[in-house]
């Protein structure tokens, strides 16, 4: 039962955030143009760190916004949230 | 009903009020401030439950929670389960008896009510002992915002237990200024009989608050029961004290052993003699003062045994002084007696080595073997934990970011001590906190503790036989030997002794034996008490009723419902509802003597004949607005949406980025740069959730603005061949001729002021309008529309006709005829794909070798061939063996029913299936299992009413 | 004395169980992870194949991970032919697991309810419950009276705000004690010669093209013919040391566990709406699933929030157990996949085995997936039970899909 610190709103209990995987998984610029196993990579397969691990988090219960997050995943302990960098495709 | 063990005076009890109380059917009496233990105790009863395993009769041990003894069932007011009797705070009518292993529930339901608070403080203290009561009135006086929380039913904590004077009074005085100071305090929380379970991440800690338990009868109904209290502290001082250790010995579980402290605290506290004729049994100099005072208090202390070979040369003149003998550097090695002790057989110890032994009568044997500080929320906390030597136990290793540690808990064993300790880590919270310490008054003056001796580190006496009878765990009956068994069976790890002996799995999860058998295993491997350490410490530190966690989320309350703003009109008419997703939706209206059959037969003929209104508010309704929302849409549907024009509407699909359907739905242009998304009522949010996320962290640079309307706008489809009148006469501006208001388009009026907006969208195949409007005005308008109807004979219906209506046009309900592995292909709904738009979600997946499989399963019709078995949904689909016999299993399953209905308009029952290869077995016939039989089912396509769509303009 | 409590206290153990086997230099078969499936596996190529010259490598204790920590509820009733094969090849393992193993593991069939709270829960029944009868497996959908005479401590009452509508039932379910079972094979493999070691972390993989010739551990490199990663939820640890990706998870899942109580609850019940899975383990106690922590972590615990919701479900199905106490929580970490059915068979590395994304199913199939595995290792070739759950499925897109369908995880 962790504080999560909400880039826009501040801390908040963890039960009003949802959980949203790996951060940094673009969606490919043109799906039509990868193979069978490299459109499996995008769909199915992410990174499963123990440790430091690059995420993405939405404050679901409050702002509803979506926000990057470094933390362990052995810890549970998050090391920085940020909030996207919104010029540019691709935050996913 | 007599008390022969009451003191004549002292003790922290209501001597005036007397309570009477039931335990093993026997009538006992009590007073105010008694528990159950201490009540029983002055009845000069010890004995009080059954082993688990063997049978043994077992005692009160101790005074509180680490009591491995008292185990007890409760029966009146309320059957509780496996209570500790020095846990139970006495009431009038109790009834209660000794647990042997196993307690009991209650056959009714439990009224109690139990709920919950969220509170949040700077500084959380848990324990109101000596070093925590400094530690919060530090806090206090600072200015903070504190919270102190205790798990008995006053403050004081061990000072409760002892003759000790601070600031020239006794303890109690103490305590009574300080909690008055603390209650002066407006931002402060002091809750008592507030046990502190559980702490978590960032400062968050569960207490489970007593509030009515100690009323029994008494416990007015309005008042919760128990509360748990979540509170989120920016720092957590844990004072929650010190337990102390027992020394394992052949036969040391027989009622009237009892760890020193225990029995001390019995007689200041409840004014209990646990016994007459007492021996102590110590490796230390705290357990003096138990033979001492109870030596003052008239118990004839028939002997100190102190396993240390020097003992203490200065206890032991307190001792020579009242004629109390002294035994050092021997030990107890057994006892005697069955249901009470009656003799402990003591022996010299020198190196290592058990002398002869001599038995000495006592029907009270008192152990200490030192102290395990509580280190159970420090290590919850994933505190590191290290083996101290010269206390004999596991202290914390590390400062935990946000947790201190104080007194006891942390190894500070004296009185003094504790308070300055108290002091030190409030003030070092507080410093953390950016706090300034404000107006402190000086710590009390003690009595400083007599320079002592050291204390000796003694788990177990040998009892030169197997250790059958030396117990480690009590409530487990685990014994020495049961540790030598599972050495000896090549175990190393704890963890493995631990679940190969059961020990610290029971009731008290090891409070007494955890340390002990830690220490054992170590001996018995011949490695160091570190090299074994502890079991994991997990929550909660003692037992918490289901209930109490459950809170309020019970019953009604346990989801939320959600209705609709024409919820009682339906409740009126005596609708039988569905829930779906937290809605509750009407299923049918049934009539006097229908049954759903007879109910849906007439609700799908009336509306297919005439006019038939549905309330589909619970519609997931999305507003979508911005330049950029076309873009967005076409990115997401299958189908292209930024084609659409104003004023129409569009049906889409969506699916995963896996290609498979996840929700499908009306599209309303409203502007060029505003679109209404309609989603199914379980697919609501999870839909917007979709959007929100493709939007915010995929495509930022699309300037589109997305917000949930679905509860703002009612929905209600009128539907049927009448449909055109029943709207037409309720909002008469509007031309709701098919020239002037086309199919798959929609139109904004009024009524009476009131914005109404209508669309031709048709979930049945009929002619039919969709009305929307705000929420508030929605009752007016559905009556309305049901007085208009009234001449044509308009016909609430349900979900269940909407089902049939629209299966009927084999129109697929996500999530029914879907399970998550159906493409749109698979539906038959390619047209749906749109073959222009470069890209969407899911487009790549179709291109899948499997998507191209021939016996992908697709959605197809059936039809019983007997026109009167309705399939159950769910039935599987087979191909019989040559002979017309089902092969023997596993049978090769063709596919499943996923929708089935009984259709008035077809005048038979008719079904939706998935099939492999379902379009190309069109006019097959296949077969169905059904209770035992094989219904053979005629394979069509899946629209099975009005295939050319000749209905839809009325 | 008076009578011990029936059943209160439980069958010992034998008096050896394994030797603390020091590595050796070299194995025909090293097992990564020494939790039941890896000792399952063992205990297989032993058994079946008289292959013994292998080593089960455990980080910590021998089958202290999810073995230790899960609700032990075993079935079969799966919707897919794929998973239903795997499942119900591993009860009829079950058994005769007592026998085989010569341990008193409490293998106690006595049947699993799940219920049906909505429209669609019962048709996803029905269609699971024709599907497990086509299938040979037991199975059979019961209405509210009948789910009241199988469990009458379940809430039936219409009144309740997700009423029960049916379940299914599957009498040869049931459950088994853990630790015993992990035991069991434990002390089989260690007869055959099998070594066990345990505080033995594998670091890293020594590899030539596309075989790996040793495994590197904490306690020194060790040579390996073949290689069976079994460490669910730390599989990736391994995979990302070898250079090649699998769609698994981890994520905490919580349990607890009441004080003993007297005999109340003579089943297993498990409720997908309610989310509720319960039974009454051998001693008297309630043992309880949680749900999953949505975020990944290898942390084995996770929020308090989850238990509290997972109480007011409880109290919500059983009335009964308001005065229950949860006495310990604790959590483990599945590993999930991304259809809810394992991941087992080959690998790119020609001499290395892959199982895992059990998720919660993992303790039910131990005796299935121990022999499956044991024979792909052997014969280098996929067993039938598992090669539908290939690691290339995820590029075919031909997976098994056990959310949707029947969503009963566990």
């Amino acid at each position: 039962m962790q504080l999560i610190e909400c880039p826009w709103c501040g801390p908040r209990e963890e039960v009003e955030f949802h959980y949203g995987g790996q951060a940094g998984v673009p969606y490919p610029e043109d799906p039509a143009a990868l193979d069978d196993v490299q459109w499996a990579q995008y769909v199915f397969f992410r990174d499963n760190p123990k440790g430091r691990f690059e995420e993405r988090w939405s404050h679901a219960a409050g702002c509803r916004r979506w926000f990057n997050a470094v933390r362990d995943t052995a810890t549970y302990r998050f090391e920085r949230v940020q909030r996207p960098d919104t010029t540019q495709a691709g935050t996913r | 009903m007599s008390a022969p063990f009451r003191t004549p005076e002292g003790g922290r009890i209501d001597r005036s009020t007397t309570l009477e109380f039931t335990f093993d059917g026997q009538t006992h009496t009590g007073h105010p401030g008694d528990t159950l233990a201490s009540a029983l105790l002055a009845a000069g009863r010890h004995s009080i439950a059954t082993s688990v395993k063997l049978g043994r009769p077992r005692g009160v041990a101790a005074a509180w929670a680490e009591d491995p003894g008292s185990l007890v069932q409760i029966e009146e007011p309320f059957p509780e389960p496996m209570l500790l009797a020095t846990t139970v705070e006495l009431y009038d009518g109790l009834v209660a008896h000794g647990l042997p292993g196993q307690g009991r529930l209650a056959e009714v339901p439990d009224s109690a009510r139990y709920d919950a608070v969220h509170h949040h403080v700077d500084v959380l203290v848990v324990g109101a002992g000596p070093a925590g009561l400094v530690a919060a009135l530090t806090a206090a006086r600072a200015g903070a915002r504190v919270a102190l929380v205790d798990e008995q039913a006053e403050a004081g904590g061990a000072l409760l237990g002892t003759d000790d004077v601070l600031d020239g009074a006794p303890a109690p005085e103490w305590v009574a200024a300080a909690v008055a100071e603390l209650a002066a305090h407006p931002d402060v929380l002091h809750l008592q009989r507030t046990t502190a379970f559980g702490l978590y991440d960032d400062g968050f800690v569960l207490a489970l608050e007593r509030r009515t338990d100690h009323l029994g009868t008494a416990a007015p109904r309005n008042v919760s029961r128990q509360r748990v209290w979540r509170i989120r502290a920016r720092r957590v001082v844990v004072a929650a004290g010190a337990h102390e250790r027992p020394v394992v010995f052949a036969d040391n579980d027989r009622p009237g052993i009892m760890l020193a402290g225990g029995a001390r605290t019995f007689l200041h506290r409840y004014g209990v003699l646990p016994g007459r004729e007492a021996v102590l049994f110590t490796t230390n100099d705290s357990a003096y003062d138990a033979a001492l005072d109870l030596h003052r208090a008239g118990v004839r202390v028939q002997a100190v045994v102190d396993a240390r070979p020097e003992g203490s040369p200065q206890r032991r003149q307190d001792c020579e002084r009242a004629g109390i003998r002294v035994l050092s550097g021997a030990v107890v090695t057994g006892t005697q007696g069955v249901e009470r002790v009656t003799h402990a057989l003591v022996a010299p110890l020198a190196a290592g080595e058990v002398g002869a032994s001599s038995a000495i009568g006592c029907d009270l044997l008192l152990v200490s073997g030192g102290w395990n500080p509580a280190v159970h929320l420090f290590s919850q906390a994933r505190g590191r934990l290290r083996y101290d030597e010269a206390l004999g136990a596991f202290l914390p290793a590390e400062e935990l970011d946000g947790v201190a540690v104080a007194g006891s808990a942390a190894g500070v064993l004296d009185l003094a001590g504790c308070l300055a300790d108290g002091r030190r880590v409030a003030d070092a919270a507080l410093a953390a906190l950016g706090l300034a310490a404000g107006e402190q008054s000086a710590l009390p003056a003690v009595e400083a503790t007599p320079a002592g001796s050291a204390p000796m580190t003694l788990w177990r006496v040998p009892d030169g036989g197997d250790g059958s009878t030396s117990f480690v765990d009590l409530q487990r009956d685990a014994t020495v030997a049961d540790l030598a068994r599972a050495t000896g069976a090549g175990l190393r790890s704890m963890e493995h002794v631990k679940r190969y002996t059961t020990i610290g799995t029971a009731h008290d999860q090891g409070k007494t034996s955890g340390v002990l058998a830690s220490g054992i295993t170590a001996e018995l491997l011949g490695v160091p008490v570190q090299a074994t350490g502890t079991t994991t410490f997990r929550p909660p530190y003692t037992p918490v009723a289901f209930a109490a966690l459950a809170g309020r989320d019970r019953g009604r309350l346990f989801d939320p419902e959600r209705v609709t703003a024409v919820h009682d009109w339906h409740v009126a008419e005596g609708a039988v509802f569905e829930d779906v997703g937290q809605w509750k939706r009407p299923r049918y209206y049934p009539r006097p003597g229908e049954d759903m059959d007879a109910a849906v037969l007439r609700e799908c003929a009336a509306t297919r004949g005439g006019v038939g209104i549905l309330d589909g508010s619970t519609l997931g309704k999305i507003d979508v607005q911005g330049p950029d929302a076309a873009e967005f849409l076409d990115r997401l549907y299958t189908n292209m949406i930024s084609s659409l024009k104003v004023g129409s509407v569009r049906y889409g699909v969506m699916c995963g980025v896996d290609g498979m359907v996840i929700d499908d739905g009306t599209v309303l242009r409203l502007a060029e740069d505003r679109f209404l998304v309609l989603t199914t009522t379980g697919g609501a949010a999870k839909v917007l959730d979709w959007m929100e996320e493709w939007l915010q962290t995929e495509w930022p640079q699309l300037r589109v603005r997305l917000a949930s309307v679905t509860e703002q706008w009612s929905t209600f489809p009128v539907v049927g061949p009448r449909s055109r009148d029943v709207v037409g006469a309720v909002f008469p501006d509007v031309d709701v001729s098919n020239e002037a208001f086309p199919f798959m388009t929609w139109r904004d009026t009024a009524l009476g002021g009131v914005p109404v907006r209508l669309a031709r969208i048709s979930f049945s195949g009929e002619l039919a309008y969709e009305v929307y409007v705000n929420s508030w005005y929605a009752r007016a308008v559905w009556e309305r529309l049901i007085e208009a109807g009234r001449p044509h004979g308009i016909t609430p219906y349900g979900t269940e006709t909407m089902h049939v209506l629209r299966a009927e046009k084999g129109y697929p309900i996500i999530g029914q005829d879907t399970d998550g592995t159906v493409t749109p292909h698979d539906l038959g709904m390619a047209w749906a794909v749109s073959k222009k738009k470069p890209d969407f979600i899911g487009k790549r997946s179709f291109a899948r070798p499997a998507n191209s499989d021939p016996l992908r399963k697709q959605l197809v019709g059936l039809l019983p061939v007997d026109r009167d078995t309705v399939l159950p949904e769910g039935s599987q689909i087979v191909e019989l063996a040559d002979g017309g016999q089902l092969p023997p299993p596993p049978v090769p399953m063709l596919g499943h029913v996923t929708s089935s209905y009984r259709s008035a308009e077809l005048g038979r029952p008719f079904a939706l299936a998935l099939v492999k290869g379902g379009r190309s077995r069109i006019g097959e016939t296949v077969h169905v299992p059904v209770d035992g039989t094989l219904v053979p089912v005629e394979v069509t396509g899946s629209v099975l009413v009005d295939p050319e769509g000749a209905r839809r303009d009325g | 004395m008076t009578p011990r409590t029936p059943g209160a206290d439980l069958p010992e153990h034998p008096d050896f169980l394994w030797r603390d086997a020091e590595p050796k230099k070299s194995y025909d078969v090293v097992i990564v992870g020494g939790g039941g499936h890896g000792l399952a596996t063992a205990h297989y190529l032993a058994k079946n194949h008289g292959i013994t010259n292998v080593a089960v490598l455990e980080k910590g204790w021998l089958a202290g991970g999810n073995m230790a920590r899960n609700t032990t509820i075993i079935r079969s009733n799966y919707l897919w032919d794929e998973s239903s094969a795997i499942y119900e090849h591993s009860l009829k393992l079950w058994e005769g697991l007592e026998e085989d193993l010569g341990y008193p593991i409490l293998f106690s069939q006595r049947g699993v309810l799940n219920l049906a709270h909505t429209l669609q829960d019962v048709r996803d029944s029905v269609r699971r419950v024709e599907a497990n009868k086509l299938n040979g497996v037991d199975a059979e959908w019961v209405e509210p009276d009948e789910v009241r005479k199988i469990c009458p401590i379940v809430n039936t009452s219409s009144d309740i705000r997700y009423p029960v509508l049916g379940a299914t039932y599957q009498p040869r379910a049931g459950i088994a004690k853990h630790d015993y079972v992990a035991w069991g094979f434990a002390r089989r493999a260690d007869e055959a010669g099998i070594d066990l070691i345990q505080d033995c972390e594998v670091t890293g993989f020594t590899t030539d093209g596309d075989r790996v010739t040793g495994v590197q551990t904490t306690r020194g490199t060790i040579a390996a013919g073949k290689v069976a990663l079994c460490a669910a939820g730390h599989t990736t640890t391994l995979t990302d040391m070898l250079g090649f990706r699998v769609p698994v998870q981890s994520h905490p899942l919580q349990a607890l566990v009441s004080e003993l109580l007297e005999p109340v609850h003579p089943t297993v019940v498990m409720s997908n709406a309610v989310h509720v899975y319960v039974s009454q383990a051998h001693k008297g106690e309630l043992v309880m699933g949680a749900g999953v922590d949505s975020y990944n972590g290898y942390g084995q615990r996770g929020a308090f929030s989850i238990i509290e919701r997972q109480m007011a479900a409880a109290v919500e199905l059983f009335p009964v157990f308001a005065r229950a106490h949860l006495l310990r929580t604790w959590g483990g970490i599945v590993d999930t996949s991304p259809d809810a059915s394992p991941i087992v068979g080959r690998t790119p590395y020609e001499n290395v085995y892959l199982n895992c994304g059990w998720g919660t199913g993992g303790f039910k199939a131990t005796p299935g997936i121990g022999d499956c595995m044991a024979h792909t290792i052997a014969l280098d070739e996929p067993h039938p039970h598992v090669a539908p759950f290939a690691l290339d499925r995820f590029v075919t897109g031909a997976l098994v899909d056990e959310h949707g369908a029947a969503a009963v995880a566990h």
